[in-house]
């Protein structure tokens, strides 16, 4: 068996709450990243806030949170962020949340990467049936990378954003193990 | 619409308080229909004793108190105040304006009079013309009809459609999410 955590580009490692703190908190400077990550207000948070709800997440939500780190395998820098989170298990279902926080760092396939990854470890190591997403409207790019991992869209929660003064849609995208199973022999028939 | 029509009261019953004293108990004998815990939540259903509820209740007063984003109601008939149900909206988001809303008819014998269609009526009054919200979510299980019924009777619009989210009674399950507008609900109770 290959490592698991490991693709192309990146490969997923262990979060603890300081690093994790220190990455977001860094990264949330720019509005613009945290406005594409979260539907909530965005605020300038304290190293010392961000390490306390880490914490408190990752204690409460441990059987529900499988939460890494993605470094870039080139230079083992820590490039990003990805997530299961809200695993159901009796329906083996779940939300994964993936951002990558510097702008230099966008649009080179890093997430498109770790999102592979992710969804290999969901439905070969946690044995899951579905992993679920929400992207808004206004991140076509994020939208083109889940596309490109293979997920599907399965509809849209209307005018569920109000920023700088308009509405904007929550898009929910979801992919199947029989579909993700589809492409992996798709992939090995067509390398 | 008039502004001293009761937000509370319908024709046959009425959105009130928690009764900590009378309605763990009642509840409690509820939560022992498992056909009606697998219609509301995708958590799995078990039965519930009366001191857990008198818990679950101080728990879901101490949030609506803390995080002022839960407003919960028991549905009670009129004129005897006898408690038959609950309705909640959850997950409040304020600067976007949206949130959940949650019912059920918990007293067997009271199903399928309609009470669950006067209820809905007075929550999204509520949510629109008190909370000042512009959009409401209603997530409800494929195998519901009845609900999904209600729902669509009401104004809401099927917006997603979570494949295969739901494993249940050996098979899978899609998870649907509907979604109804200000604008459409005023529209509609306007005519």
């Amino acid at each position: 068996m290959k490592d698991s955590f490991r693709g192309d580009l990146v490969r997923l490692s262990a979060v603890d709450a300081e690093s994790m703190a220190k990455a977001t908190v860094a990264w949330g400077r720019d509005s613009w990243y945290w406005r594409l990550m979260s539907s909530g207000i965005a605020q300038p948070y304290s190293q010392k806030a961000s390490q306390k709800y880490w914490e408190k997440v990752m204690e409460e939500d441990s059987i529900h949170l499988y939460q890494f780190v993605i470094r870039s395998l080139q230079d083992d820098r820590l490039i990003g962020e990805i997530g299961l989170d809200g695993v159901g298990w009796n329906h083996g279902d779940t939300f994964v949340g993936i951002s990558i926080g510097e702008r230099a760092d966008w649009g080179k396939g890093y997430g498109t990467d770790a999102m592979r990854i992710i969804l290999r470890y969901a439905f070969t190591e946690l044995n899951l049936q579905r992993v679920s997403l929400t992207v808004f409207d206004y991140n076509p790019r994020a939208i083109r990378s889940y596309e490109k991992a293979g997920f599907t869209l399965e509809g849209r929660a209307r005018q569920w954003i109000n920023k700088e003064g308009q509405r904007y849609d929550i898009l929910f995208m979801g992919i199947l193990k029989a579909d993700w199973l589809r492409r992996q022999q798709h992939a090995e028939t067509n390398p | 619409m008039d502004i001293s029509k009761s937000l509370y009261e319908g024709e046959r019953i009425c959105l009130a308080h928690i009764d900590h004293e009378k309605d763990p108990e009642i509840e409690s004998k509820w939560t022992h229909d498992a056909a009606y815990l697998r219609m509301l939540s995708p958590e799995p259903a078990r039965p519930l004793s009366a001191a857990k509820l008198k818990k679950q209740y101080e728990a879901i007063e101490k949030e609506m108190e803390e995080k002022r984003n839960l407003f919960y109601f028991t549905i009670r008939l009129r004129p005897d105040d006898r408690l038959i149900g609950f309705a909640r909206l959850d997950w409040i988001e304020w600067t976007n304006g949206n949130g959940y809303l949650r019912m059920g008819i918990g007293e067997a014998e009271e199903r399928g009079k309609g009470y669950g269609t006067e209820a809905l009526q007075l929550l999204m009054r509520y949510a629109f013309h008190e909370l000042n919200l512009h959009r409401l979510t209603a997530v409800v299980p494929e195998y519901n009809p009845v609900a999904v019924h209600i729902v669509q009777k009401a104004g809401f619009t099927e917006e997603v459609r979570r494949r295969q989210a739901l494993d249940r009674d050996g098979r899978r399950w899609d998870l649907l999410h509907f979604g109804i507008l200000r604008q459409e609900w005023q529209a509609r109770s306007e005519q």
